[in-house]
């Protein structure tokens, strides 16, 4: 069978469709990790950060006009305080906290929070304006959207923030030293909740990051949160849990093998094809394509 | 300085700690030693406010500290090197230092945080030779003193330190309880020490208490505990014939 140049220009419209929606993946997954780092738990309200941050932009751009780089600000900051309030009001009142309890609470808060959103929002989808013009322009016969560039961008600069953020800033290598031991971490005078709040505030930010970016194109309604959530577990799982480099390439792993699952089987199994994937690597190896077996031992963003 | 009045401590329905009194004095080098699972290491992070305490008093310069938590009592004075060297091992040495002086640079700013780094480095040259390495690739010597130099790092008047001889060549111990000794005679630093190995930390104590299952059961000057029969026969592992002979 001969190659053609269409063939070409397909499989490079999968690939950018699939890292466009792998990068939400990756920073769901990021969102994820950061507060398994800190608590050992799965936070399940994850995905609900991520359509607060869409809903949130879509009433202050598209309802207030707001400016997108002012709306942008004040969502992420909204976001982060649902975060922190959510923080605050229900795992750090845990008088003797086990991972189930917390991971029981966190699906108590994801129920309540799309709920809110329900109410809130209403049951329809949310059109969002594109960041810049919503016209394609042509790659190699492939079209590409302005929005993705956006996203791919955004995804670059949030690991770019994280690697510094970890590395070389006080409270990211305190954040660290919480998750590697948490009373040797206390007996040097780190307050150990506080390091909770923040990861749960930096989670929020990086979940409403996400939902903002990608509703210019998916559009957003309350319900969304789950499958999100669903798809970012995932990408933590396959990464590693805990593990945040890795969790960005499988992210986008598994955006570019939904993508091709759609074009190349059909778009229905595509959520299937994606979450086939996933088991296939917990079977095959448990700490994820990119953690070792050494991760629990050494535990890090 | 430090106070303990029939102080009580459990793990869940477990009862570790019965009716533990202590007392260590400002300078005082004082050891603790007993046989494994005795709650040395219990009695150690119940002072540092890693444990809880149920029933007794625990007081610190005259503050009763029970209730505090072991991240503020790091703000009081008191420094707690556990055992089995609970370093950041993914982390390098210099971040670990960094860590270590949390406080310092929290109060005082990053300059004199880099300064209390280099008088560690000072102090323990081996490990500014290590500084880029990860922690936990340092050997078990190195570690310790990694450990030693954190819990230094935030300038305490109180040292806990939780068997720092562990699983380390003698040379090295005395290497360590050269260090400890040095800090001493250096600034007004008061040293409760928990030792397997009796021997050593005798020479260095000045008084010393022996625990058997949660219980204070003796307590005495340095010198009297080193010819203590019992003390002899339990811990100090020698002079078994002379015993026998009798
Ligand atoms: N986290 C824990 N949960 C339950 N029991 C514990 C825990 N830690 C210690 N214990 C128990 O408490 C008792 C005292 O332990 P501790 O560690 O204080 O002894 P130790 O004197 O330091 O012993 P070693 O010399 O072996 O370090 C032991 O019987 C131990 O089994
Ligand atoms: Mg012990």
């Amino acid at each position: 069978m001969e190659i053609t140049n269409q063939d070409f220009s397909n499989l490079l419209q999968y690939i950018f469709m699939g890292i466009q929606r792998g990068s939400i993946y990756a920073l769901a997954a990021m969102g994820f990790n950061i507060i398994y780092n800190s608590t050992g738990v799965i936070n399940f309200a994850q995905g609900e950060f991520v359509v607060y941050g869409g809903l949130m932009m879509v009433s202050l751009t598209m309802t207030m006009n707001l400016p997108v780089p002012v709306a942008f600000f004040f969502t992420v900051l909204f976001v982060m305080l649902i975060g922190i309030l959510m923080e605050r009001l229900t795992i750090n009142t845990v008088k003797s906290p086990t991972v189930l309890r917390l991971v029981i609470i966190t699906i108590g808060v994801s129920i309540f929070l799309e709920g809110i959103a329900m109410v809130s929002w209403g049951k329809n989808s949310h059109v969002l304006r594109h960041f810049s013009s919503s016209e394609t322009f042509e790659v190699f016969g492939a079209m590409i959207l302005p929005q993705t560039l956006w996203i791919i961008g955004i995804l670059v600069f949030i690991a770019l923030g994280f690697i510094l953020f970890f590395n070389y800033t006080m409270t990211g290598k305190c954040m660290r030293a919480c998750s590697i031991n948490r009373d040797a971490a206390r007996l040097v005078g780190i307050n150990d909740r506080k390091m909770v709040m923040i990861s749960f505030a930096l989670s929020a930010g990086i979940g409403a990051i996400a939902g903002i970016i990608i509703t210019p194109i998916i559009q957003m309604d309350y319900g969304r949160g789950t499958m999100l959530a669903i798809k970012g577990f995932g990408a933590a799982v396959v990464g590693g849990l805990g593990n945040s480099v890795g969790a960005i390439f499988a992210g986008i792993l598994i955006g570019i093998i939904e993508a091709f699952g759609a074009g190349y089987i059909s778009s229905h199994y595509m959520d299937a094809i994606a979450l086939f994937f996933m088991l296939i690597v917990l079977f095959v190896k448990p700490s994820g394509i990119f953690g070792s077996s050494e991760a629990s031992k050494l535990k890090e963003f | 300085m430090l106070r303990l009045v029939n102080v009580n401590s459990y793990y869940g329905l477990v009862h570790v700690l019965k009716n533990v009194s202590l007392h260590v004095n400002k300078g005082e080098t004082v050891t603790l030693i007993g046989a494994n699972g005795a709650g040395k290491s219990t009695t150690l992070r119940l002072i540092s406010g890693l444990q809880s305490v149920k029933g007794g008093e625990v007081t610190f310069e005259g503050k009763d500290i029970s209730r505090i938590s072991a991240e503020k009592l790091v703000k009081l004075g008191i420094a707690h090197v556990p055992e089995n060297r609970q370093i950041f091992r993914p982390m390098t040495v210099i971040e670990n230092l960094e860590l270590g002086g949390y406080l310092l640079y929290k109060e005082n700013g990053k300059k004199e945080l880099g300064k209390t780094i280099d008088e560690m480095f000072a102090r323990f040259p081996i490990l500014k030779e290590r500084e880029n390495q990860l922690a936990g690739t340092l050997s078990g010597g190195e570690q310790q003193m990694l450990a030693i130099a954190m819990a230094l790092m935030c300038r305490p008047r109180l040292l806990l330190l939780d068997e720092p001889s562990m699983g380390l060549a003698p040379l090295i111990v005395k290497e360590i309880f050269n260090i400890i000794n040095e800090l001493k005679d250096q600034g007004d630093l008061t040293v409760l020490l928990v030792e397997q190995n009796a021997n050593a930390a005798l020479k260095i104590a000045d008084r010393g208490y022996v625990m058997e299952t949660g219980k204070i059961i003796i307590e005495e000057d340095a010198e009297a505990l080193m010819k203590n029969q019992e003390v002899k026969r339990a811990y100090l592992g020698h002079d078994k014939r002379e015993m026998w002979e009798k």
